[in-house]
């Protein structure tokens, strides 16, 4: 129904560049997550296709047409801000007819369609209420309401989450799920700062950082296969860790020599008889790392911290220089009395990237 | 002695005067009464007597002496000395209510001693002003109303009242005033809107607000000056230096005395305090209007709303107790507009107000009943806009 196409969209104000060339295919129906750095534009992103910023350069379609100089309210989008930005002197029925009584709607359509609205979205003894009288969790309902009274092609999210307490965003995002499910047409563009939400929520992940997108794919893809060390860092709690090293064997699999005599990894990646010797950053997952006694294949290391959480213990190793991030083991279950012991861990060559000058070797040529 | 010299030891008497009692009285207050540590119980009783002689003894033997070295014994006699002396009475067992307060019977600790301190340390701010204000705006208020009972020939009564109400140019006031009510509170609010809302979004915009603005600086008896300039007449065959005049000339009219035609010289006057004015309402509601979230219009745009529905629909209600502020303080003003009418044409042509009426029968005719009564009048129609004020720009704190 409603796809999106950003082509080379471009963004600056005056002479500051905030995004340079995005490109990106959005299908009908799906649900969009936008993550990245702060700063990083994904707002802006948003705005501009909800057409409250201008577009500094390239086209914007949706449903095929270039929507560039649309007017917002013509574009078929709907917006929850981060504030909920409600009308504070309506009440919860006015800020939801709001949009309809501008668009000349007859007085029963408008009620029929508010009444529906509130009903999905438990808001129907609240109608008579300002905004104020509301409580957090209340006022996201009203503002996600306001969008869908208006039956929008595309809905925009920009951080809807990120005023409500734990639990009740927990709850929210399981709200949000549950809409999406119910109008498995419409197509959903939604900003975070919370893995969660981003790796629960999406069809697909764009990440954005340094101007550009930085790889898109589903949750899983980015979290298997990261395209770069930006977003091998960026998703995932915590982060990967990175280890400096050299390729000392090349082929189907790739062997890396760590950097700091911590020992020698294989990676299920390829490389070229021409990568062999050449500095690499590998990375392996906290979780991915287990204890092992062969000291071949693994890292080892002395333990600087021993963190138990019952669930799992985090084991925080020695860096090589002062100030340098630690390198981190999450091993599941309960392990005592490993602080100051010095440990071999190994990873199945499948989890082990190996990034030659920021991008996976995956990737290589793509 | 120069009299900017008296100006400057004056200044220094006073701020000296102010600063001294707010130190002096806390000093009191923190080193005597109440210090913040803890006593034990005998301590306490202690300095509940010696409190007490302070509280009780010292200010009567100091009052009756000021007292009795003004008037002499026989004035105790009189009505005025019995009010006095009730006076110093209350206020004396109101100290000796107070010392229960302040020293407490047992032991203190810190803790009590500070917080009774605190809840004193209040009306030390205040009672420089309650002082001040009721010598200054409650008795004055209490004069007048005697004063407005009192009749010229001796009578007491309403008989200046009646014979006001009788008198024509009392209602000829009394229906200007209503015109000037609805008009220039009205105006003023709309244009200050206008102009807010205009120049928010201008690169000049600072510029044109300033502009605006400035007729705020000038006094109402200035500004009637420069507009009586505007309205001012020359026989025909001479060059007019009255704007209104030239331009109404150079349309092809004959020169005009614009102040003198009956009810439209009205609107005239009403001009010049617009016109001073709506920067007061510009500079207000422009504030409001920049603490409006920007993303609740941008809601409004994405829902589909027009500048002007943006403007009426989502902009002006969320201000509307601050409009309301703005129109109620412009009102107050406009029922106490005196100077404007007084410069201009001091109530002829039928342009009398209340004020300038109450000016005519006190300081003209020398009639202090009837002028007396007139100040009741727009007493009585200042406090409820002014208790609403208070009320709105209250809410609009919260
Ligand atoms: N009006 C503006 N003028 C100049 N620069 C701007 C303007 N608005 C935003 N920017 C810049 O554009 C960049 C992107 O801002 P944006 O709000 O889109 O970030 P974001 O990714 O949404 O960040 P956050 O996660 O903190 O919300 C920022 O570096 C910001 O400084
Ligand atoms: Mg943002």
């Amino acid at each position: 129904m409603a796809g999106l196409k950003l082509t080379s969209i471009d963004k600056s104000y005056g002479d500051v560049d905030v995004l340079k060339d995005i490109n990106l295919d959005i299908e009908a129906g799906e649900l969009i997550v936008f993550v990245g750095p702060s700063g990083c534009g994904k707002s802006t992103l948003l705005r501009m296709i909800a057409g409250l910023e201008k577009i500094t350069g390239g086209t914007l379609e949706i449903d095929g047409l270039v929507v560039n100089d649309v007017p917002p309210a013509q574009r078929g989008i709907a917006m929850v801000f981060q504030s909920y930005a409600l009308y504070p002197h309506m009440t919860v029925f006015d800020n939801m007819a709001f949009a309809l009584k501008l668009a000349k709607l007859s007085k029963d359509e408008i009620d029929t369609a508010v009444r529906k609205a509130a009903d999905i979205l438990q808001l129907t003894p609240y109608l008579d209420r300002l905004p104020k009288a509301l409580s957090g969790g209340q006022r996201q309902r009203v503002a996600i309401g306001r969008c869908i009274v208006r039956d929008p092609k595309v809905f925009l999210f920009d951080e809807p989450l990120s005023n409500l307490d734990a639990a009740l965003r927990v709850a929210t995002r399981l709200e949000i799920a549950q809409l999406k499910e119910s109008m498995p047409d419409r197509t959903m563009i939604y900003v975070t700062h919370d893995q969660v939400e981003a790796m629960t929520l999406a069809s697909r992940i764009v990440v954005l950082a340094d101007k550009g997108i930085s790889q898109v794919g589903t949750p899983l893809e980015l979290y298997e296969t990261p395209q770069n060390e930006f977003v091998a860092q960026f998703i995932g709690s915590p982060a990967m860790n990175l280890f400096a090293g050299e390729i000392v064997a090349t082929g189907e699999r790739t062997s890396i020599a760590l950097e700091g005599g911590h020992g020698v990894v294989q990676s299920a990646y390829p490389s070229q008889e021409g990568d062999l010797g050449a500095k690499v950053n590998v990375g392996i997952r906290p979780e991915d790392l287990a204890l092992t006694d062969d000291p071949e294949n693994s890292y080892t290391a002395t333990v600087d911290v021993q963190e138990n959480l019952g669930e799992v213990t985090l084991l925080f190793f020695k860096p090589d220089s002062p100030g340098a991030e630690p390198v981190i083991a999450k091993l599941p279950g309960i392990h005592r009395g490993l602080k100051g012991e010095t440990l071999n861990l190994s990873a199945a060559p499948e989890k082990v990237h190996v990034f030659r000058d920021g991008i996976s070797l995956l990737y290589r040529g793509t | 002695m120069h009299p900017a010299l008296q100006g400057l030891i004056t200044i220094v008497i006073g701020v000296g005067g102010c600063v001294g009692y707010f130190y002096f009285s806390n000093f009191l207050l923190d080193r005597f009464l109440l210090p913040a540590r803890a006593f034990t119980a005998a301590e306490t009783a202690a300095r509940r007597r010696l409190g007490l002689i302070f509280l009780f003894a010292l200010p009567t033997l100091l009052i009756l002496a000021l007292y009795l070295s003004g008037t002499g014994l026989s004035g105790i006699a009189s009505g005025w000395g019995l009010f006095w002396l009730l006076v110093v009475l209350a206020l004396i067992f109101g100290l000796w209510r107070l010392t229960g307060f302040v020293f407490a019977t047992g032991e203190t600790t810190a803790g009590h001693n500070i917080s009774h301190a605190n809840m004193i340390r209040p009306w030390l701010f205040l009672l420089p002003a309650i002082l001040a204000l009721g010598l200054y705006l409650t008795y004055p208020v209490f004069e007048t109303l005697r004063l407005s009972l009192i009749h010229r020939n001796g009578g007491v009564g309403i008989g200046n009242y009646t014979f006001m109400f009788g008198e024509q140019k009392f209602w000829e006031a009394m229906r200007n005033n209503m015109l000037w009510l609805v008009v220039v509170p009205a105006m003023s609010t709309a244009f200050g809107l206008i102009v807010a809302q205009l120049t928010d979004r201008l690169s000049w915009g600072n510029i044109a607000k300033m502009l605006v603005f400035m007729p705020m600086a000038i006094s109402m008896v200035g500004a009637s000056v420069i507009w009586k300039l505007v309205y001012e007449s020359r026989p025909a065959e001479v060059e007019q230096i009255g704007v209104l005049n030239a331009l109404w000339v150079g349309m092809g009219g004959e020169p005009q005395q614009w102040l003198t035609l009956p009810v439209w010289n009205n609107f005239f006057l009403m001009v010049v305090l617009i016109w001073i004015q709506t920067g007061f309402a510009m500079v207000i509601l422009s504030a409001a209007l920049r603490g409006i979230p920007e993303e609740t219009v941008e809601a409004a745009i994405v829902d589909g709303a027009g500048p002007f529905q943006i403007f009426f629909k989502i902009k002006v209600p969320q201000i509307m107790s601050t409009i309301v502020v703005v129109w109620t303080t412009i009102t107050l003003v406009v029922l106490k507009v005196f100077d404007i009418v007084f410069t201009m044409t001091n109530g002829q042509w039928g342009t009398q107000v209340l004020a300038n009426y109450m000016y005519d029968k006190m300081f003209r005719a020398n009639d202090w009943g009837t002028g007396s009564a007139a100040a009741m009048v727009i007493m009585l129609l200042v406090t409820p806009i002014l208790v609403w004020n208070v009320r709105n720009a209250r809410k609009e704190m919260r």
